[in-house]
């Protein structure tokens, strides 16, 4: 075997690349734990978005509205959820599964037809002169648009919730939704708003997947990726900017063990392809082993059901 | 303008219901589901919930489909009551059925009537191993069981795919990755002439009433439930909660490896990367459908089993697709989360508001 | 001139009316209190006012105009603002942010920070505008409560039962604080079921009965007793205390420590008491100060070193709840819908729930439901639970009913050592006085009896001596007899410095 063949460059490109599903989905999980939500069906928005975005982007050619449509299936999607759980006060967990399971289906149903073929190709940046940079320039100038989205994301969402009026308000539902209601604000409404636009983003990391990371459809192409994102909000500890430090960690697994898999490695890609799960689970036990670190973060309404008196 | 009103007590005749209306409102929906894909709606209900019922080959079927999902599902409704989620069952029965088929394929040609319990023992075994991993994980480190239990489906698949690419690989089968055919003492007996009911359907009702009695009676099936319906009050009565953490993933891994056991020692006969068809999730639904109660248990299993043989003959007969029967079972699921809320509450005429 | 008027208010539950054509009137710069029972509607009331209840009939006025505000938001546009008995903060959050939540719009950071310290100086309300809220006392998170409602610089002020979690020295300093309030104009609508506090602080009081207004007085010309006959309806006879104390010791508990459960709780700290058969000591103190965890502890949810407690010498500190109550420990926890009750069992279920072990439910490991009805439905007889039988949900269950059975489901397994948490938290006179009356007779019959409560009312009544917690630490027992009040609030008061 020849390690040399690995080139640090590119294998830190597609890193990039390969982390950024998961940014999406887990940005998008993160706004709807902190309000108090725990959907587990970000498995079935992002397979739904998948399909969704590359149906469109196939059907249309626009890749953009291929992602516009991924967006708005994951949040149409979540809304069932939303609606079971919020208005008719469903159990969280039972709920979120169903909807994986449910979103699994539906995006195996519609995709149907759309096996092997190719997307529409998302056109890279290209500044003249940055991207051309050795080394810097394919890391950090050689990437598509959605790419940058997704750190814009990251950023975006730490800003809200740190910076903002509302962003307080959404912490505040998700601390207790009680009090929060005890002071009129409505739980309801911002809990329904934060579902969808964690669908959203799922949908967005699922269309990633299928229109610019592999870029195909095949049926359960997301093979666990929604659950690894909900495993990077813990790792994250609710915090935004950790997101990306655990999206990028199981994005260099990947890559490394799918590299080594090419370079036929003795070992049988079969125990190769083990390793990001079972990294999931190393780091999951590593972060949760300190339990007052993760009850002073979590959301302390989180998965709880929410009922107004009076 | 009708709103809902809690309900002092949750209503038992709701909870008797809410399966039954959950499947006539998902026939529903399927129905406005097929007339979408094209096919005629009554047609399609009537090869997926009716013939399977008329043919007494598809009644024979509907055990063998039903027993792997009653038997996983047991086990998941004694975690689910707890609070404790094991959604990993799918993972557990590979592991049930790879140690089963190692042990098969270990003494083959080795003939004896002591080697089906020794698969058996081998599939619980593995099941009940493979659920021990977050088991641990949580008490002692206090990972999420959901998380991981599902991490190690994943983990599970690549794991059997190994052991039929390696250890386990037919060595007259021309490196494809399937085991041999098992010899006749490692297959179950067929108990029922010229269809594929297997012995393992008789030891599953057998289980459903063990099962059934421990929930009733036992003082651990009580303090299964407590767990799951008030932690605090659990504490109190002297439930330790890191016991019942380990005893119902345990039960539950152990169930979905003797089902996995069942199934290579049954119908299938072999290990192949093709086992595992989902019943792991599914008995999930099951577990639901059948209110986590070992005989609602079964008589979900049933239902469910229904829709599989029936879906089959759906996907033959109309060309329905086979996902629309996984889309089928995700909306029954939502149609019973949905409709547990009259358990609680109920609906009642508001009041016209004085005040604007 | 009022600045608030109520005619005619009703608001109907299914199955009870809890406010009924209430009428009421404020006026600025008076402090009103709205007296009642646990269930005579105060709760009720005050939620209409602040727009969290919307009334079936009835209409309100302020400053002579309509009022019906749709939200708390319109309540506090109004000028209306209100402190919780239970408070709406989030712990972890800090003291700005939760101050910035109760706000109509965005004032943030060091603006914010400064108004705060600027009414915390102005009212003697000390607090600092970053710490979480989850590490402050109780007296602390009720400042910040009254901080947030200050600045909205409102017009009616309302406090439900705001002393029930203040120490003493906490109470004088409130009052000041609402007697200045007053003296600048704003109207305090006070709710209390407390006679003594009502006497000293309010000019006018709203006595509630059933969800009626049964009486509208000055507090300061009637007596304590006269204003309790109005509240209840009824004269109440007080249980005689346990005269006879056995000398035996029957519990000890020697250097018993804890470290906290969650991110938020009470560590417990070096306990040591003991207490004789037959004895009842009365533990009080503020919430929070480690009572829960000292229950935990003694009933065996919680293990601690073996030798830490004893019961007749024999080390039980390692012991299970069933094992201790196979000795003879029986407990009544504070919450009883999920800890001492699980909500939505039978009572049957509910009743084995603690039973199995002294009843001897569940020989060979498999329930006897047939017993367990049966001792269930001894629990009902006894200590006459309102229930339409047994197999019902203990949540269908009013607070005091439920209290009744849980307090019975204890006392009727005889034990030796019976600890309880709020023994008449939340239930009405006669429930109260029946459960107290229950313990004191069980302490006659030899049974060492340890009551932790915050109305120091009841433990004054029916404890031989009293000992109070701060801070996880529990004071020296004194004796009850002759125990002046600012004794007792030297013995909660640690409460300041150990913070």
């Amino acid at each position: 075997m020849d390690l040399s063949a690995l080139d640090p460059v590119a294998l830190i490109a597609s890193l990039l690349v390969a982390a950024t599903p998961l940014i999406l989905a887990a940005t998008g999980e993160l706004v709807a734990e902190k309000a108090g939500v725990l959907n587990l069906g970000v498995e079935g928005m992002m397979i739904l978005g998948a399909i969704a975005g590359f149906a469109v982007a196939v059907e249309s050619g626009s890749p953009a509205l291929g992602f516009l449509a991924a967006a708005f299936a994951g949040a149409a999607l979540s809304l069932i959820f939303g609606l079971l759980t919020q208005m008719l006060l469903s159990n969280q967990v039972a709920t979120g599964l169903a909807l994986t399971l449910f979103g699994l289906g539906l995006a195996a149903l519609i995709g149907q037809p759309y096996s092997g073929i190719k997307p529409p190709s998302t056109p890279q940046l290209d500044l003249p002169g940055l991207s051309d940079l050795p080394v810097l320039g394919p890391l950090l100038f050689g990437h598509d648009a959605m790419l940058y989205l997704a750190l814009a994301l990251v950023a975006g969402s730490w800003w809200f919730l740190s910076r903002t009026r509302a962003g307080l308000i959404l912490r505040a539902v998700g601390e207790s939704h009680d009090a929060a209601h005890a002071l009129g604000y409505p739980v309801v409404a911002i809990r329904l708003g934060a579902i969808a636009f964690g669908g959203a983003c799922a949908g967005l990391g699922g269309a990633y997947l299928s229109l610019i990371r592999v870029p195909q459809w095949t049926e359960g192409m997301t093979a666990g990726a929604g659950w690894i994102a909900l495993a990077i909000v813990v790792f994250a500890s609710w915090k935004p900017w950790r997101v990306l430090l655990g999206a990028w960690l199981f994005g260099g697994v990947t890559i490394l063990q799918l590299n080594l898999q090419a370079l036929g490695l003795d070992i049988g890609s079969a125990w190769l392809s083990m390793t990001p799960y079972l990294v999931t689970i190393l780091v999951l036990v590593l972060i949760s082993a300190d339990r007052t670190r993760v009850a002073l973060n979590a959301p302390a309404s989180l998965g709880r059901v929410f009922r107004a008196s009076g | 303008m009708w709103r809902l009103e809690a309900r002092p007590e949750p209503s038992r005749a709701m909870q008797l219901a809410t399966p039954v209306l959950a499947v006539a409102l998902t026939l529903v929906l399927g129905a406005a589901l097929f007339a979408a894909l094209g096919k005629d709606p009554l047609a399609a209900l009537r090869i997926i919930f009716l013939d399977p019922l008329l043919d007494p080959y598809s009644r024979s079927e509907l055990l063998v489909k039903g027993a792997p999902l009653v038997l996983i599902a047991l086990g998941l409704s004694l975690g689910f009551r707890a609070g404790v989620w094991n959604i990993g069952a799918e993972g557990q029965f590979i592991m049930g059925a790879t140690a089963a088929s190692a042990v098969a394929l270990a003494f083959f040609d080795v003939p004896g009537i002591w080697l089906l319990p020794l698969m058996a023992l081998a599939g619980l075994l593995a099941g009940a191993g493979w659920a021990l991993i977050p088991a641990l994980l949580k008490i002692r480190f206090n990972a999420n069981e959901i998380l991981v239990s599902l991490m190690l489906v994943y983990v599970a698949e690549q794991f059997l795919i190994a052991m039929v690419s390696g250890p386990l690989r037919d060595p007259q089968g021309f490196n494809f990755p399937l085991s041999r055919l098992f010899h006749d003492s490692a297959v179950l007996p067929v108990i029922i002439e010229f269809t594929r009911v297997h012995a393992g359907v008789l030891v599953t009702l057998m289980l459903v009433a063990v099962f059934w009695a421990l929930m009733r009676w036992h003082v651990l099936g009580f303090a299964i439930r407590l767990m799951g319906e008030a932690p605090r009050a659990a504490g109190f009565a002297g439930v330790r909660p890191n016991r019942i953490v380990v005893i119902s993933l345990c039960a539950s891994g152990a169930l979905a490896g003797l089902a996995g056991m069942f199934e290579v020692a049954g119908p299938a006969g072999q290990l192949a990367p093709a086992l595992p068809v989902g019943y792991g999730f599914t008995a999930i639904i099951v577990a639901y459908l059948g209110r986590l109660d070992p005989l609602g248990v079964l008589l979900a299993g049933g239902v469910m089993a229904v829709t599989y043989v029936g879906g089959e003959g759906a996907q033959f007969g109309l060309g329905v697709p086979a996902a629309a029967n996984e889309v089928f079972r995700g909306m029954l699921l939502f149609s019973l989360l949905a409709l547990n809320i009259f358990v609680s509450y109920r609906l009642v005429r508001a009041p016209a508001r004085k005040v604007a | 001139m009022s600045f608030l008027s109520l005619s005619g208010l009703t608001k109907r539950y299914p199955g009870v009316v809890a406010n009924d054509a209430v009428d009421l009137t404020i006026a600025p710069g008076e402090i009103h209190a709205l007296l009642g029972e646990n269930g005579a509607g105060k709760s009720t009331l005050v939620k209409t006012i602040y727009g969290l209840v919307r009334p079936d009939a009835g209409a309100m006025q302020l400053e002579g105009a309509a009022y019906a505000p749709s939200g708390p938001a319109a309540a506090r546009a109004a000028g209306i603002a209100m402190v919780f008995q239970h408070f709406s903060l989030f712990e972890a959050l800090s003291v700005a942010e939760n101050i910035a939540l109760g706000m109509p719009q965005g004032r943030t950071g060091t603006a914010l920070s400064d108004r705060i310290r600027q009414v915390s100086e102005t009212y003697g309300l000390p607090l600092n505008p970053d710490r979480l809220v989850g590490t402050l006392s109780a007296g602390e998170r009720q400042r910040v409560e009254i901080i947030r409602c200050l600045l909205q610089s409102p017009r009616l002020l309302i406090m439900d039962e705001p002393t029930s979690v203040l120490t003493p020295g906490e109470v004088d300093l409130l009052f000041a604080t609402l007697r200045k309030l007053a003296a600048d104009g704003v109207a305090i609508l006070y709710i209390s079921h407390k006679l003594d506090e009502i006497r000293a602080l309010c000019d006018r009081a709203t006595i509630l009965r059933a969800g009626k207004v049964v009486a509208v007085c000055d507090p300061r010309k009637e007596t304590a007793r006269s204003l309790a006959e109005l509240m209840i309806g009824a004269v109440l006879a007080a249980p005689a205390r346990a005269q006879k104390m056995q000398s035996d010791t029957l519990l000890e508990v020697a250097g018993l420590s804890l470290p906290a459960s969650g991110a938020f709780g009470t560590a417990l700290r070096e306990i040591g008491f003991s207490l004789a058969a037959g004895e009842i000591l009365g533990i009080g103190g503020v919430a929070g100060n480690g009572q829960e965890e000292l229950l935990a502890a003694l009933s065996g949810e919680r293990r601690t070193r073996a030798d830490a407690v004893r019961l007749r010498g024999r080390p039980v500190g390692a012991l299970g709840p069933n094992a201790r109550r196979a000795l003879g420990i029986c407990a009544a926890p504070e919450e009883r819908l999920g800890h001492a009750a699980a909500p939505e069992m039978s009572l049957t279920e509910n009743a084995a729930l603690s039973a199995i072990t002294r009843e001897a439910l569940a020989p060979a490991g498999f329930i006897r439901w047939g017993a367990a009805a049966d001792f269930a439905a001894r629990v009902v007889r006894a200590f006459d639970v309102r229930t339409p039988g047994v197999s019902h949900a203990a949540r269908a269950l009013s607070g005091g009913n439920l209290q009744k059975f849980v307090i019975g489901r204890e006392v009727l397994q005889r034990p030796d050592l019976l600890v309880v948490n709020q023994p008449s938290w939340g239930v009405d006179a006669a429930a109260a006085t029946a459960i107290r009356t229950a313990l004191v007779e069980l302490a006659a019959q030899g049974t060492g009896v340890i009551a932790i409560s915050q109305d120091l009312d009841e433990l004054m009544e029916i404890s031989h001596r009293f000992a109070a917690m701060v801070a996880g630490r529990l004071t020296a027992p004194r004796p009850t007899a002759g125990l002046t009040i600012d004794q007792i609030g030297l013995m909660m008061g640690g409460a300041d410095v150990a913070a």
